[in-house]
């Protein structure tokens, strides 16, 4: 069993002598992230509220910012990092291009069955 | 190289092109489905979500408790505290499988027994979200569209007007003698009922028209995005003619908080989690006590450990997912 970890993170900015070190690297880079989500998400910041492709600018925040996680949490602690590019493949981008295609069809339909709701055809408390 | 051995290593599984043993692969395919489930049951959240777009429940104001901590308006504080206890858990189970790499049994058991310990600590928090989520804040009347009024006033904070909630049974008033409950025993023997409400809608209108300055607030998100609070004549108005039921807490089928549809998915994802939390904890059990007899220090292999060690990282990466579409977003 090959036991060599690549130690380095940010496209090798920051590198770590031992995979140990490399752990506890890693748990402070997400106890940061997550502290940084609390932080927002209690002080939601005015300048957070505009609207991007039809979602509130620190909900794009807060996606980005989960995804860097889940990215870190993959690579390094399950080890994704040294896995060979055919088994990385077949699990990322799978996943990805699946997620990606039914998160778009049902939030698609939610917003036009909203408009539906919206316009009046349906009516509550009468 | 005769045929035989060829064959033996090729056919026979001798080959490994992803450079991984099969357990390892095969725990790789089983967390790329499990990770659709969840992400069919995340898709189908943002589906109601975006269907109720300017309805749906604010979390910061739904978790706003901490243990022991009572009437202190701490929101979200204590999933940040169960989400670090979580990656912390994913630490030292990473600790655990680079110890296995050394081989070094004790360090190993060490490591394990600390996951499953962060494994409980988690599982106790979300057993503890769910009851006070059940048990419900402030109370809340529902109309007959399905749709849910909340109370409060306006309190003078620091010079500022804000909206402050006011619970149910702080304003309603005894107005009329008991209803009992219909049970099978005393009716017909077909029809039951669950638990009564324990206040009526009468007696809610007769608190709020003995408060002057309590004020309903509705489900719908205007502008600035908050809910809409509704003028004393309107809250008036929209209590007599639509209010139907109290609801106190939240279950399957009310909730006070807002569309029952929140507390469904809640219950739903979070119990979905939870299960491979708690069935998580199970496997690390098993897998402590196999280091701790040392069968895979005779194997000279910890492996095993690897493996159920990728099964930890994937439930706290949803929890990651949850944590944001839940509480966050």
């Amino acid at each position: 069993m090959a036991h060599e970890h690549k130690l380095e993170i940010f496209r090798g900015l920051i590198k770590f002598k031992s995979n140990i070190q490399k752990i506890w690297g890693v748990l402070i880079l997400l106890s940061i992230v997550t502290i940084v989500e609390v932080v927002l998400g209690i002080l939601k910041p005015e300048w957070s509220m505009g609207q991007v492709l039809g979602m509130k600018i620190l909900n794009w925040i807060f996606i980005i910012l989960t995804i860097f996680k889940a990215y870190y949490i993959t690579w390094d602690f399950m080890h994704m990092r040294d896995e060979v590019k055919g088994l990385r493949r077949a699990v990322v981008w799978t996943t990805i291009f699946l997620i990606s295609y039914l998160v778009f069809i049902l939030l698609q339909e939610g917003g036009y069955v909203f408009d539906v709701y919206d316009q009046g055809y349906i009516k509550r408390d009468f | 190289m005769s045929t035989a051995v060829a064959e033996g290593k090729t056919w026979g599984g001798g080959n490994e092109p992803l450079k991984a043993s099969y357990g390892k692969m095969m725990m790789w395919f089983f967390i790329v489905s499990d990770a659709l489930t969840f992400s069919g049951f995340l898709a189908a959240y943002g589906f109601s979500r975006f269907k109720f777009i300017d309805a749906w429940p604010i979390a910061d104001e739904v978790f706003t408790h901490f243990p022991f901590l009572h009437g202190v308006d701490a929101p979200m504080y204590y999933v940040a505290f169960m989400t670090f206890v979580l990656i912390m858990s994913s630490v030292t189970m990473v600790l655990a499988v680079d110890a296995g790499h050394h081989l070094n049994k004790s360090k190993v058991t060490t490591y394990m027994f600390l996951t499953i310990i962060g494994g409980l600590i988690f599982v106790g928090s979300q057993a503890w979200e769910w009851n006070t989520f059940i048990k419900g804040d402030y109370g809340a009347v529902q109309t007959k569209g399905g749709n849910i009024l909340q109370f409060g006033k306006y309190v003078d904070v620091n010079g500022e007007q804000k909206f402050k909630r006011v619970a149910v049974r702080d304003i309603a008033v005894n107005a009329h003698g008991e209803r009992v409950q219909h049970e099978r025993s005393n009716g017909l023997w077909f029809v039951g009922e669950s638990s009564l409400p324990p206040y009526t809608v009468d007696e809610v209108i007769h608190g709020l028209q003995a408060h002057k300055d309590v004020l309903v607030r509705t489900q719908t998100i205007n502008e600035h995005g908050e809910k809409t609070v509704l003028s004393r004549e309107a809250s008036l108005e929209q209590i007599m003619k639509n209010g139907k039921r109290v609801v106190e807490g939240a279950n399957l089928q009310v909730n006070e908080y807002g569309s029952p549809l929140f507390a469904d998915f809640f219950f739903f994802i979070t119990g979905f989690h939870g299960f491979h939390v708690f069935s998580g904890v199970i496997i690390n059990i098993i897998i402590f006590f196999n280091v701790v007899i040392g069968t895979y220090e005779r194997r000279k292999n910890y492996e095993m450990v690897e493996k159920v060690g990728l099964y930890w990282h994937f439930v706290d990466l949803v929890w990651v997912f949850v944590f944001t579409f839940f509480y966050l977003v």
